[in-house]
């Protein structure tokens, strides 16, 4: 191996990423907007998880304090009223899930409607009929409050987007990108030289790794200065997870890199690795209450591992021991993404 | 001793054998045309003795000994299509795909020599067709290469920019290199080939300098005349003649009897035209004429 063909194929690829200015825009814009969006929608006071309907009423946009509905009801917290002006408008929209319930405005008895398929509207109908119930014939109960500093929702969040633009930024700066360069010629162009299959695929490897870790840190600190973020754990600890991580997901890019020259075979690929571990690894949601095959499912993806890592760190103060079990997942898997990608590697093919 | 020696080279894709049995040598030094019409194997040919594809079956000596490692640091490739590393000038991918080898070529005396001066600093693929050709040729130079590949080198160059090659790869020949070129334009082999294999359906089916096949396959020189001199109809002639399009085609060692014969039969001879005969004709002798694509 000749360190500097790595290095000349290291800063060709790195010219190319910086060059290409709409990608390179791109991968900084698209966390950005992904936090900023959701930071406004889930951190603000005005959000709401359900929708109510409320019929007869002139405008749209109602104040709730104006409705004739129950009190308590009108004052909880995370619904948002919608006016309608008949119950055929509104009946349309509960249909369609426009909204998750709808009660006719005016005196009792008060008259609601749900769709009996919408798991939300079922959770409004019981909030609704306990609001109805006097406060003495509750049985007791007691609240307890968890003590100490809070996670807020985006403190939760944002290593989920951050990792997830880590993931996609992996296989598709790899992955597709080889594919694209062995259908095109480049890769033959290529094996026309001394340079080795290794230093190809190290030069790879390390440019998307540098690009990302780079990316990483601008959109850290642009977001930072946003929504100041609380990282209870180090930085330097959350800087080794993230290059452990970062290799694991560039390596897995190699896998989907080592074959194939049709770039819409390699899209369908991507799509079907990168989905599933979307959405399994808990970037948006968590999986907990899901069944345990969907559990032990989504422990198959690097991204499980890197934003479980991540988040004990951020949000929990964890330190590099405590997330040793995700650290040595992460490193055995880019071992067995390393040998299958080295393994199945054509040039031509 | 040959520079490159090529044994008995069979290359199969499944059922298909794309080269049936391709053997040649090489002396250093010169240049080794492959021809053929599209589809007879010369690509194939090519990037099995480049190390791209690997063969079927057969020996590739190069220096007389099986290649190594070392091959691909000593030969250089133009290849018929190919593309490079993007949004990087010209100036930038020469000095990339250099720093990939040991040995190199002054960049400064390649540019020169492939005219590439006033385009240094656009990126490769903001090029002409013509200054594609130039660059991608000085990219197959970078390393000093002994040996240097060119498949179909001036493929849709116009004839200006396609003269402007072949002045450069006469100078990259009279450097001492030797050159593998396959082309299917006859021009550029008789201009550019000391030696010359044609290819057809995978084989070699006439081998020698552009001279020796001419005189081998189309000995005499090629009478044409317009179907309109023969009036009011063909006669009978000596010699065989083919129609292309609107004029007869004949071939005659003995021009002088063949001119009197037809005086003697009242053709018109105000449009005849004679010419001696290069190599598209041996090609067309030894291809024939029907289309195969």
């Amino acid at each position: 191996m000749q360190f500097k063909r790595l290095w000349t194929l290291f800063l060709a690829r790195n010219r190319e990423f910086l060059r290409d200015r709409a990608a390179f825009g791109w991968n900084f814009l698209f966390p950005f907007l992904i936090i900023g969006g959701f930071g406004l929608i889930f951190g603000g006071d005005r959000y709401a998880e359900y929708k109510v309907g409320v019929f007869p009423v002139e405008t749209e946009n109602v104040v709730p304090a104006s409705l004739e509905i129950p009190e308590q009801f009108r004052r909880t917290q995370y619904i948002q009223f919608v006016g309608f002006k008949t119950a055929g408008e509104a009946f349309d929209k509960l249909k369609h899930y426009g909204i998750d319930f709808l009660i006719k405005a005016g005196p009792p008895p008060y008259p609601y409607w749900l769709n009996n398929t919408s798991p939300k509207g079922y959770i409004v109908e019981k909030i609704f009929r306990s609001s109805l119930l006097p406060p003495d014939l509750s049985l007791p109960a007691r609240k307890n409050e968890i003590s100490g500093r809070q996670i807020r929702y985006v403190d939760w969040f944002f290593p989920g987007i951050l990792t997830m633009n880590m993931m996609f930024s992996a296989l598709w700066g790899v992955g597709y990108v080889v594919v694209r360069y062995r259908k095109n010629g480049v890769l033959k162009r290529l094996k026309a030289t001394p340079l080795t299959a290794f230093e190809y695929l190290s030069a790879q490897m390390l440019s998307r790794i540098f690009l990302l870790m780079f990316t990483l840190a601008v959109v850290w600190i642009g977001c930072d200065l946003i929504f100041s973020f609380h990282v209870e754990g180090s930085y330097v600890d959350l800087a080794v997870v993230f290059f452990v991580g970062s290799l694991s997901l560039t390596a897995l890019g190699l896998v989907i890199a080592s074959r194939g020259t049709s770039e819409e075979f390699a899209t369908g690929l991507l799509n079907f690795i990168a989905w599933p571990m979307m959405f399994l690894s808990e970037v948006w949601f968590s999986i907990e209450g899901a069944p345990h095959w969907v559990k032990g499912f989504a422990n198959i993806f690097p991204l499980t591992h890197l934003l479980k890592a991540v988040r004990k760190i951020m949000n929990d103060g964890a330190g590099l021991i405590d997330v040793g079990p995700e650290l040595a997942v992460l490193a055995l898997m880019t071992l067995t993404f390393l040998a299958i990608g080295a393994w199945l590697f054509s040039w031509n093919r | 001793m040959a520079l490159l020696e090529v044994k008995n080279l069979v290359k199969k894709y499944g059922r298909t054998e794309a080269v049936r049995g391709v053997s040649f040598a090489i002396p250093q030094g010169t240049c080794f045309g492959l021809l053929g019409p599209n589809g007879a194997g010369k690509t194939t040919t090519i990037e099995v003795i480049e190390d791209i594809i690997a063969p079927t079956e057969g020996e590739i000596l190069y220096k007389g000994r099986p290649r190594t490692d070392t091959f691909r640091a000593e030969v250089g490739i133009l290849f018929q299509q190919t593309a490079l590393l993007s949004f990087l000038t010209v100036h930038e991918t020469l000095a990339t795909f250099q720093n990939l080898y040991t040995k190199k070529a002054d960049l400064q005396e390649l540019i020169v020599m492939c005219h590439l001066q006033d385009f240094l600093n656009q990126y490769n693929d903001r090029i002409s067709g013509g200054q594609r050709q130039r660059f991608m040729l000085a990219l197959a130079l970078v390393n000093k290469p002994e040996l240097v590949f060119l498949d179909e080198p001036s493929t849709g160059l116009d004839p200006q920019a396609r003269r402007n090659l072949w002045e450069i790869v006469q100078n990259i020949k009279a450097g001492g290199r030797t050159i593998v070129l396959t082309t299917h334009n006859m021009e550029e082999a008789q201009a550019l080939c000391d030696e010359i294999a044609i290819m057809d359906y995978g084989r070699i089916i006439a081998r020698g300098s552009p001279a020796e096949l001419i005189k081998r396959h189309c000995g005499g020189v090629t009478v044409e005349l317009p179907m309109t001199s023969f009036n009011p109809s063909l006669p009978p002639l000596s010699i065989p003649f083919q129609v292309v399009q609107d004029r007869i085609e004949m071939m005659t060692d003995d021009l002088n009897g063949f001119v009197a014969e037809l005086v003697a039969k009242n053709v018109n001879l105000k449009d005849m035209a004679v010419r001696s005969p290069n190599l598209e004709d041996v090609f067309l002798t030894l291809t024939g004429r029907q289309l195969r694509e």
